[in-house]
């Protein structure tokens, strides 16, 4: 997927200037994030917490024998009649995928939800070569139907409002005309059937590789990730190398704190786990099932300081809680992953230098981290790649300026108060409207008002009343 | 958590913070006042100026350590320190130790003042015991707290300033849904992403609007300068107020006796 992350500014302005945008996800994140709360909350906040503990630890643990989970996991796999294929980039990995597809002559492909291949850009590779692509996701068929990206990484058409959803279906796939949920639903779901049953293979993500099993775990809510894994011939699936852990056990725990944090559910309608291929005797499922494991940029942020950004199980409960999203929406980010850990990730698997504004778009409020279900510190993440970003001279050349012009003052308490009484002398003359880049203040605020005299004045004031006193 | 020692008994080094010294003096003498008031003998290191955060908080870390270095220096001889800011406050005890942490020369000293920074409601409640100030406001009047992001989510402030100012004669407390939610300061991002800041500070002063309180407290006063600049530029009067403004009124307004 093209990455526009470095625009984040323009378009969080269009944005914050779309009515119906901000109606649409102000409703959605408002409502992921009660749900959320009561979900992740419903037996006691002790509970909670705990289930997050155990969970932060299980990711962790796994993140630390990435490597040796990995190597069980393929071979556990390979046992179970899955063949695995290793990519290093985006690209590998729409090839190994067409290669498949030629190799079992298939045409006609349906996919369920999958990040994964928003990263590497399947759909286009895959139609590129002459095949039929269909997203079988509610969502993620209704953003195909548009022509547009996902905004939201549980809820694709999160910004969208059930109006423009209703005129979508209705120009682009000649819904009836209706204005009921799920009329509009069932109308989606006797489109894509036909489609499920008629189809050559089949391409879905994958929440979790359990390691110890070589099973690959799935949640989702419309049946349609069952589907698309046993209706077709042939199974692909896309995960990336982070995904593994390594126990049944640890797997169970998971699953219970992702759909909590995602969708305010304790399970979610189905949760399904693929151990292979079709056996003999067995009624249905795929003759074929591939697990393709992208690396794409994951080993590097492995072996760096923001290793805890891979313990991420996707739940989006950063997004649904984050202040800057809520007000903007996931487009704005410009890449696949939006909100929060989009502003940590896209730096880290698509360069600095390609997301520079995506650190700063939070005011480190912490939300992001209390709501985590695996505890991880994106607000010490955030502040470390501004470091990292000024480092390698991406700051801004003003601010740069600015800011060692300020350290100079604040060193030394002597300019630190001159540079106070200085302020302070010409506080009547403060101008409504701010120069350069401060205009940004007075824009929504007052322009800050110098004290005539400043705290440590006052204090050397009364210090030296006191001392005269007998 | 690093069991942090007992503060009683001992004396305060106030770190006033750089905006309380330039904009909001007043806020400095309430801290001091209330402080005094508990019997507290209050110093105030004239080295100190800022701790940095500014320049931390956009990535200039070299900038910000010439500054901490300041601030270490200043409070070198600091048994306790107590800011009126929960934001400052996280600063020197969560970040001063990652900032100093490859440089043997300021790592020991970093890691003491963090051990012995306090914020100004957490002090008096936690650090001292103290949960009645024993004061009175003239006039009743209703609150409801901002809760300072800072503070909440990195100090796990909450109950503190609501306890003291509780159980001030005259004040009756309020909750609000928008307690925690963030006024979309941010420090640079302010000014840095203001259009999305803007949207965020208008979300909290709409909510301020249908508040039917007197004041909305908080702890730290760059929150209050976000939300009561928004308030003026909106031509509504500036009715954020700092915790310490609260508890010093009712404090000088005390029966005497008490």
């Amino acid at each position: 997927m093209q990455n526009r992350a470095n625009n984040f500014i323009p378009m969080a302005q269009v944005a914050l200037n779309d009515a119906d945008l901000q109606t649409a996800v102000s409703f959605g994140t408002q409502a992921g994030f009660n749900k959320r709360q009561a979900a992740m909350f419903a037996d006691g906040e002790a509970h909670g917490q705990a289930m997050r503990q155990q969970a932060a630890a299980i990711r962790r643990r796994a993140l630390n024998n990435l490597p040796e989970l990995l190597e069980q996991a393929e071979a556990n796999m390979q046992a179970n009649g899955i063949q695995v294929l290793w990519a290093v980039d985006g690209e590998e990995a729409n090839r190994h995928a067409l290669e498949i597809a030629r190799r079992h002559a298939a045409q006609s492909v349906v996919k369920s939800k999958s990040m994964v291949t928003e990263e590497t850009g399947l759909n286009h590779a895959l139609e590129a070569a002459g095949l039929d692509v269909l997203e079988t996701d509610l969502g993620e068929y209704i953003v195909q139907l548009g022509e547009e990206t996902p905004s939201h990484i549980v809820v694709p058409i999160l910004h969208k409002t059930k109006e423009s959803i209703r005129d979508l279906l209705i120009e682009k796939a000649h819904m009836p005309p209706t204005d009921d949920p799920e009329t509009m639903a069932r109308f989606a779901r006797e489109t894509l059937r036909p489609r499920f049953l008629a189809a050559d293979m089949g391409i879905s993500g994958g929440n979790f590789i359990i390691a110890e099993t070589g099973s690959l775990a799935l949640v989702s809510n419309e049946g349609n990730a069952r589907l698309v894994t046993s209706l077709p011939r042939v199974h692909v699936a896309f995960v990336g190398i982070e995904k593994v852990v390594a126990t049944v056990e640890d797997y169970a725990t998971l699953t219970q704190v992702l759909p909590r944090s995602a969708t305010g559910q304790a399970l979610t309608v189905y949760t399904h786990l693929v151990n292979g291929p079709r056996q003999p005797g067995e009624a249905d499922g795929p003759e074929h099932v591939y697990v393709i494991l992208l690396d794409n940029g994951r080993s590097a942020i492995y072996n760096s300081d923001y290793c805890e950004a891979l313990a991420c199980i996707r739940c989006g409960a950063c997004l649904n809680g984050c202040p800057v999203y809520q007000a903007t929406g996931g487009h704005a980010y410009g890449w696949v992953y939006p909100g929060p850990i989009g502003a940590v990730v896209t730096p880290l698997l698509t360069g600095l230098e390609n997301a520079t504004p995506l650190p700063y778009a939070s005011t480190l409020c912490g939300m992001c981290k209390e709501v985590c279900p695996v505890d991880i510190d994106i607000p010490r993440m955030l502040l470390d790649l501004r470091r990292d970003l000024v480092a390698q001279g991406h700051g801004g050349a003003v601010w740069g300026v600015g800011m060692k012009a300020w350290a100079w003052g604040a060193k030394s308490p002597t300019r630190f108060g001159l540079g106070g009484r200085v302020a302070a002398s010409g506080r009547r003359f403060m101008p409504q409207r701010l120069p350069g880049p401060l205009n940004g203040w007075t824009d929504y605020r007052r322009t800050p008002q110098f004290a005539a005299k400043s705290f440590r004045q006052l204090w050397q004031e009364r210090k030296g009343a006191d001392d005269e006193q007998p | 958590m690093v069991e942090r020692p007992s503060p009683r008994g001992k004396r305060v080094s106030l770190f006033v913070t750089c905006m309380v010294d330039m904009l909001y003096p007043d806020t400095g003498l309430s801290v001091v006042d209330v402080l005094t008031h508990l019997g507290v003998e209050v110093d105030f290191p004239l080295g100190q100026t800022c701790c940095g955060q500014p320049a931390f908080n956009a990535g200039y870390w070299p900038e910000a350590r010439q500054v901490a270095i300041q601030f270490l220096k200043a409070f070198k001889e600091a048994e306790v320190i107590v800011a009126p800011s929960g934001s400052c406050a996280a600063m020197v005890r969560h970040e001063f130790p990652r900032l100093f942490a490859d440089d043997p020369a300021w790592r020991g000293e970093a890691e003491r003042v963090a051990a012995i920074t306090w914020e100004f409601s957490e002090f008096i409640v936690e650090g001292l015991g103290v949960t009645d100030l024993h004061g009175r406001l003239p006039t009743p009047h209703t609150f409801a707290f901002h809760d300072s992001c800072h503070g909440l989510r990195l100090l796990g402030l909450k109950e503190a300033g609501r306890i003291l100012v509780g159980n001030l004669q005259n004040a009756t407390l309020v909750d609000w849904a928008d307690s925690e939610n963030c006024c979309g300061f941010g420090g640079l991002f302010s000014v840095k992403m203001a259009d999305v800041s803007g949207a965020m500070l208008g979300k909290k002063l709409d909510r301020i609007a249908q508040s039917e309180v007197d004041a909305i407290l908080t702890g730290d006063v760059s929150c209050l300068t976000h939300m009561n600049g928004g308030l003026e530029k909106q031509g509504q009067a500036a009715r954020v107020r700092h915790i310490a403004d609260v508890l010093a009124e009712g404090v000088r307004h005390a029966e005497p006796g008490q």
